[in-house]
């Protein structure tokens, strides 16, 4: 399995630490990974994004030039990188930030009200979390275990205590 | 691990204890992660008050016979220059890590590989070589990191490390396994203390007398010789029975493997020359292979400086093609392929 990743959408929504969180749980599966962040002029713009490989291969590019899924959180991140899928790709979005639809017929869409979702959990930061469940049951990008193990990781420990509701919320995104 | 902090952390592992630098995009989280860490272990950090400073402080700390490093990107090292000109004619082992930025000038921020001619071909003053060492990914950084160093003390030369912005800013698994791989010659030559029981070194790269400074380059050139003989690394793939070969390296190499594939299944068979030691140039390598049935494609994220040597090395015994983007952008998989089905089929391309 060769899966190739974008995630994109404003700084301060956490872009750039999903992509690291499912390159984490990657490795901890003991799959190649890579994770490329945008760091030039239209981050400090507001925009982000990131390209995270996880594959079973030794990873040759670490520049994706046709996704197998695409993450975004907000419109422009969608009208900029909806191209990018390759036919039959996945692509995941919050519906409260990307009101217009892909209009590709060739690609699976799944949109959920993550933010709305976040907001009743109590914890408006899980909005990304939640799509990330949803990348995950739907491409298998990696296991939901691994997910944990990438949280235990790369968190802080005092921030440990939010792993469980973490999980809870990826499951709602996975299950929604 | 990011590249820069893997930089930084190989450079400690590598036995540095004494770092100068200062901030640019995209390499600051070297400095960053020096300035966390000397504290702990007990080296020396210091944010020096300009880029000049900075070599010059590297230049001391090496006189002194330890292990030390600055890092910058491309305008901060064109400021770097004289001091790494000096550090060659004092034969100090200094090691630089470049992170290069697109310019000329401020340029941008974004990831390029137009500091070739300028880490390659001198960049500052008098007839003098660095090492240049060129990763294509996190884990070639930490490796060629902990090399730079022992090539440094080896000849007493400056080595490079250079890498794009990408190779500084991407996230790559990183296996930190050779301990044992480093090492640390004798400095007999060094100012550290004659303790009056012999006579004093002195380091210094003036020479007044023609005859004198003549005789001291001379003698850095037999050293470069060495070098190129003993020192060059190269990464050939897939050039037996190719059509077409693609030099390039760093991020431009890594797109390239992609490339391999995508030519295969169109019947193309396309092979790789990656240089990783940017001097000593690989001359072998396409020596080797000069007789490439459809000839040779350059790729840079510039507008066309390694070509140069590729050309030299081919020696007019074939065609030398080139691809390249410059301003930040990178040179993207679509494009170089397209540029190799125009030249295995005959139709054409940048000829240089």
């Amino acid at each position: 399995m060769d899966n190739q990743v974008i995630f994109a959408g404003f700084g301060g929504q956490g872009i750039l630490s999903m992509g690291r969180f499912i390159a984490h749980a990657g490795l901890h599966e003991g799959k190649h990974v890579s994770w490329l962040p945008s760091y030039g002029p239209e981050m400090r713009g507001g925009t982000a994004n990131c390209n995270v490989i996880v594959s079973d291969e030794e990873v040759g590019s670490p520049i994706i030039s046709e996704a197998t899924a695409l993450v975004v959180m907000n419109q422009p991140s969608l009208e900029k990188f909806e191209s990018y899928v390759e036919p039959g790709g996945v692509i995941v979005l919050d519906t409260d930030l990307v009101p217009v639809l892909p209009e590709r017929k060739d690609v699976r869409v799944f949109s959920l009200p993550a933010t709305k979702m976040a907001y009743e959990m109590g914890n408006p930061t899980f909005a990304g979390v939640i799509l990330l469940g949803k990348l995950i049951k739907e491409t298998g990008v990696v296991r939901f275990e691994s997910f944990e193990a990438a949280l235990r990781g790369i968190l802080k420990p005092k921030k440990h205590y939010l792993i469980p509701e973490e999980m809870k919320a990826l499951q709602a995104g996975a299950d929604y | 691990m990011k590249g820069n902090e893997v930089i930084a952390e190989a450079a400690l592992r590598a036995g540095c204890r004494h770092y100068f630098g200062y901030p640019i995009t995209p390499q600051t989280e070297v400095a960053h992660y020096m300035a966390r860490k000397m504290e702990e272990i007990g080296g020396t950090f210091v944010q020096a008050e300009s880029e000049v400073a900075a070599i010059n402080m590297v230049y001391g700390a090496a006189s002194a016979g330890v292990r030390a490093m600055t890092s910058s990107s491309s305008p901060g090292i064109s400021l770097k220059q004289e001091g790494i000109s000096y550090a060659a004619g004092a034969e100090l082992p200094i090691v630089v890590i470049d992170i290069v930025r697109c310019g000329p000038g401020l340029g941008g921020i974004l990831p390029a590989q137009c500091d070739y001619y300028q880490m390659v071909k001198g960049g500052g003053h008098g007839d003098y070589h660095n090492i240049v060492l060129a990763p294509q990914g996190v884990q070639e950084m930490y490796e060629l990191v902990v090399d730079a160093f022992n090539l440094a003390d080896k000849y007493r030369n400056p080595v490079v490390v250079m890498g794009d912005g990408y190779m500084g800013q991407m996230m790559e698994a990183v296996e930190f396994r050779d301990q044992e791989k480093i090492e640390r010659p004798e400095k007999p030559w060094a100012a550290c203390g004659s303790e009056m029981k012999r006579p004093h070194n002195t380091i210094t790269s003036i020479y007044i007398e023609a005859d004198v400074l003549e005789a001291h380059v001379r003698h850095m050139y037999e050293k470069y010789k060495a070098i190129e003989e003993n020192e060059v690394r190269v990464d050939v793939q897939n050039c037996e029975g190719a059509d077409v070969i693609i030099a390039a390296y760093g991020t431009c190499a890594r797109v390239t493997k992609n490339v391999i594939k995508d030519a295969a299944k169109l019947g193309i068979k396309v092979g790789l020359i990656r240089p990783i030691t940017l001097w000593p140039f690989p001359k072998k390598a396409f020596e080797q292979y000069a007789k490439v049935p459809k000839g040779f494609l350059t790729v840079e994220m510039s507008m066309g400086q390694m070509i140069d040597d590729v050309k030299l090395a081919v020696n007019g015994q074939n065609n030398v093609y080139f691809y390249g983007r410059t301003g930040g952008n990178v040179p993207g998989q679509k494009d170089i392929l397209a540029e190799v089905v125009k030249i295995a089929r005959g139709e054409g391309g940048d000829l240089r």
